[in-house]
């Protein structure tokens, strides 16, 4: 007997919606069957997870905080997997959008500069982020060479490279020697929404590119560009459109999102620049693409519950001593899971007996 | 009881009078949406019995074959199998009782050889080397020669179509389907296939054939059933009908007959190629060698010509998708276009149909109206200020959609859900409705039914006489005797002089396919005749 993906006659329009869903229910259950064997009980670490966040408004929204990053990246990120261009970088681009903001909280700390100072510092956040991105993509479009690799191997080079500027040149004097710039100032800090709360202006930026990017790929020439490049690269050839060009702005677009999240974040919730500035986020905005379809819509939510396995792990780990890191054991199943299951949509298991004859996608 | 039955039945049936059906279908119904694809439909196929499959574009004829090999589930009706009702859970199973389909689309790699290919598709677990010497003696014993080692990309379609053959027999079917297996092949690759369907005719099997070529299926054809409009209309003797009455069958009426307006009028060049020549951009194309011709405005110009000998690359150089170093090369309406792409060719009045409407011609996965704008959003007033209009595509879907009767199951599906002969006329209509200046179109009836092929024709011959400059590749020579006013044969690369229509007989066109040159005395000879 032989288990074989067969190739189905239709696309399957339920799976493709209710594959996210299912993936997230493999996950929970993998994750109770790891949670029984490092022995917590699996349904209180299931409630810390997943219900004690919801249950109080610090958290919410503290959930919102941690949401605003991963939403901003991964919409920039679905713009290049719809193009079929595979930017892996996002957690690099967001370093760099860190570092290129700060310089100018750095630069004016203790002036009088007024109010430019945040616009100035998210305008070249995003242009820095874009810029880094570019590096990846011209080498794609002019030399061939894997995106993949060159733009994850960039994430280690904004890494040690923000490590330096806050160990050297830009280390708060008074900071009695910790690795970290001095708190920026109110003029180069994101306000916040609520007096004494956490939610911040990050949050309706977010929003808005949410729904730019939904009448972008909705309504415009050029999100129909990246669609049909993605789908059908020879019929977009036909079309009249330039795959590598695609290649050029959904890379540029991705990177400047995420350096934008990279300075929000900094002089947002963190308050000034140091090492650890971000938890993986680059990255997870990878899962939150996926899960949300590439959809502006379905990243939102995805951004969300995301968030919510943030805030949930930290409540575990104070909570029942769970490790933080199995926050991160959680992702990538879930990664795992939302690929596995999309393939669904266009596959479905079978068991073949070997007398009878294994399948071929036919048609 | 069974005989008694048949004796009432003026067709052909097993010669065995013991034997029962084959394969029966009774009220065989596929619904996709609210349309009925397939309405309750009974087919009788018997042993030793070349059955015909009819029907106009969308009529329902891949969706009913498709059924019978379990790639779709039908939504109601039954499918007996020797008696047996047999409900298929998938391709593999219908193969394993003894049913076979050989595809219009093959599925073949082209950089793996032809044993590799077949091994790929074959679902035992037998050893390489006994499964190519399988292949070596199926190949023999039915007169389809192949090499197990040749890499496929090196052969013509019809050999790739051989291999889809051999590998369906390989597995020894009772039952064969093919779906338009001679849309593609030339009239000397049909005649070999005819040899080798009525051979397996002969040891019992039985075969379903889909086709458009009515004259084809009066050749070779012992029943035929007709399908409209997702229906059966009628099970005959193909034998003792005329074409004209088979078509009228499928239609429901009388088919319109193409009407060429005589003494249409030349004007300026539209279209002219300059001694161009461009280097493959694949590693098997076939590199473009000298080629040149002017195209006027009202004039149809026909490149017939085996597939294969660099009609793809011409199409690609002359739309644009590639581009020529000298601008000169190309000129569409006096301008220097070589250059230019395929965008800016659209915005000088240049309108183009692919031979592959699917991926090619086509997003599959999107909807027609997304479909329209893929080709349309250049020069038709589909974009305003980068936003889409949408009641403007679906303007162009609607209008395609009348003009050449495109039938659908709702307003604007997915391009993929059409069937192959609605598509190809949602793309023919999508970019005659542009008016283009210059109209480049490649097998633009390729699969499409005897009154589509009729209209599809007609609204080229009107494009023409509206002064616009056309450009046919086709491999039927009849059509592009019936369309065009000169024809050039494609020839590994080279193009040859453009001979009057009247002048194109299939002898010196043959030799022209064949690779061999017109005596220059004949062609002399030819021109003052
Ligand atoms: N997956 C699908 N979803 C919706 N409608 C479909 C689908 N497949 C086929 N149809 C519809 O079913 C009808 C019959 O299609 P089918 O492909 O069987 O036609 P056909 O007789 O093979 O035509 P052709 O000669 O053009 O190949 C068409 O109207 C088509 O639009
Ligand atoms: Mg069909």
């Amino acid at each position: 007997m032989q288990l074989v993906l067969e190739k189905r006659a239709e696309r399957s329009g339920t799976i493709a919606l209710v594959s996210p869903l299912i993936a997230i229910g493999l996950t929970i259950l993998t994750m109770v069957i790891l949670f029984a064997i490092l022995g917590k009980n699996p349904l209180l670490a299931l409630h810390a997870y997943f219900i004690a966040p919801l249950t109080d408004g610090y958290s919410l929204q503290e959930i919102a905080v941690k949401a605003t990053p991963l939403v901003m990246i991964a919409i920039g990120l679905s713009l290049c997997y719809l193009a079929n261009a595979w930017n892996i970088g996002a957690e690099g681009q967001f370093l760099i959008g860190a570092v290129a903001g700060s310089w100018i909280a750095v630069k004016t700390q203790g002036t009088d500069a007024g109010a430019w100072v945040l616009p100035a510092m998210l305008v070249l956040a995003a242009a820095a982020g874009a810029l880094y991105a570019l590096i990846p993509a011209i080498c794609k479009v002019k030399f061939g060479a894997s995106e993949i690799l060159t733009s994850l191997m960039l994430v280690y080079v904004a890494d040690l490279f923000l490590d330096y500027l806050v160990r050297g040149p830009w280390r708060d004097p008074h900071g009695f020697n910790f690795p970290t710039t001095a708190e920026f100032d109110p003029v180069a800090t994101v306000p916040l929404l609520i007096e004494g709360g956490r939610l911040h202006l990050g949050s309706i930026i977010a929003l808005l590119v949410v729904a730019a990017a939904a009448i972008l790929l909705g309504r415009t020439i050029k999100g129909f560009e990246i669609r049909v490049v993605g789908a059908a690269p020879r019929a977009a050839r036909f079309g009249g459109f330039n795959a590598n060009q695609l290649i050029i702005l959904t890379f540029a677009v991705s990177g400047a999102l995420a350096g934008l999240a990279g300075i929000i974040e900094v002089a947002g919730p963190i308050g000034h620049l140091q090492p650890g500035i971000s938890p993986g986020y680059g990255f997870t905005a990878i899962i939150v693409a996926f899960l949300g379809r590439l959809n502006p819509f379905g990243i939102l939510i995805a951004g969300l519950f995301l968030a919510l396995t943030f805030i949930g792990g930290e409540q575990a780990q104070i909570a029942m001593k769970i490790p933080l890191d199995v926050t991160k054991v959680f992702q990538g199943i879930l990664l795992f899971y939302v690929l596995a299951c999309d393939s669904l949509i266009l596959y479905r298991f079978k068991l073949v007996f070997p007398n009878r004859q294994v399948t071929r996608g036919a048609g | 009881m069974q005989a008694h039955q048949r004796m009432l039945d003026p067709t052909p049936k097993g010669q065995n009078s013991g034997e029962s059906p084959l394969l029966r279908t009774i009220g065989l119904t596929k619904r996709y949406g609210d349309l009925l694809a397939n309405d309750s439909i009974d087919i009788d196929i018997w042993p030793r019995e070349i059955h015909a499959l009819l029907g106009e574009n969308g009529a329902g004829k891949s969706t009913l074959v498709k059924a019978i090999y379990g790639l779709i589930q039908p939504s109601a009706g039954q499918i007996r199998w020797q008696g047996q009702r047999i409900v298929l859970s998938g391709p593999s199973e219908a193969r394993s009782r003894g049913i076979g389909m050989v595809f219009q689309h093959f599925s073949l790699f082209d950089n793996l050889t032809v044993a590799e290919n077949v091994a790929l598709g074959l679902d035992g677990q037998e050893s390489f080397k006994d499964m190519s010497a399988r292949l070596e003696q199926v190949s023999r014993t039915y007169g389809l020669p192949l090499d197990p080692k040749r890499e496929v990309w090196q052969l013509s379609v019809g050999e790739r179509q051989r291999i889809e053959i051999v590998r369906a027999l390989m597995q020894d079917p009772k039952f064969l389907i093919l779906d338009e297996p001679t849309a593609v092949l030339t009239p000397q690759e049909a005649d070999q296939l005819f040899i080798v369907l009525e051979r397996l005719k002969a040891e019992g099997r039985a075969i379903l054939y889909i086709s458009h070529k009515l004259e084809e299926v009066k050749r070779l054809c012992d029943t035929a059933t007709i399908l409209r409009g997702g229906r059966k209309v009628e099970t005959c003797n193909p034998r003792l009908d005329t074409a004209a009455s088979l078509a009228r069958m499928m239609v429901g009426g009388e088919v319109k007959e193409v009407k060429a307006v005589s003494g249409r009028k030349t004007t300026v060049p539209r279209l002219v190629v300059n001694d161009l020549s461009l280097a493959p951009s694949e590693a098997h194309g076939v590199r473009l060698d000298h080629i040149s011709f002017e195209l006027k405005g009202g004039e149809i110009l026909g490149i017939a010509g085996v597939a294969g000998n660099g009609q793809d690359e011409l199409f690609a150089a002359l739309s644009g998708e590639r581009l020529a170093k000298d601008p000169g090369t190309v000129v569409i309406e006096g301008i220097a276009a070589g250059h230019l792409s395929i965008t800016q060719r659209r915005k000088l009045g240049a309108a183009f149909v692919p031979e592959e409407r699917l991926g090619h011609g086509t997003a599959p996965r999107m909807k027609l109206s997304e479909n329209a704008l893929l080709t349309g959003h250049a020069a038709s007033g589909m974009v305003r200020r980068g936003f889409i209009d949408t009641a403007a595509t679906l303007k162009t879907v609607d209008r395609a959609t009348e003009t050449f009767d495109v039938r659908k199951a709702k307003r604007d599906p997915e391009a993929a859900s059409l069937s192959g002969g609605n598509l190809q006329k949602f793309i023919v209509g999508r970019e005659i409705l542009r008016n283009p200046a210059v109209l480049v179109a490649s097998q633009p009836t390729w699969g499409v039914d005897a009154g589509a092929a009729a209209v599809i024709r007609q609204a080229l011959l009107d494009l023409a006489t509206a002064g616009a400059a056309v450009l046919v590749t086709s491999q039927d020579l009849d059509e592009l005797a019936e369309i065009a006013d000169r024809i050039a044969v494609m020839f590994h690369g080279k193009l040859s002089a453009p001979l009057a229509t009247s002048e194109a007989t299939r002898e010196k066109l043959g030799l022209l396919m064949g690779g061999s040159s017109l005596e220059p005395k004949e062609v002399a000879h030819a021109a003052g005749a």
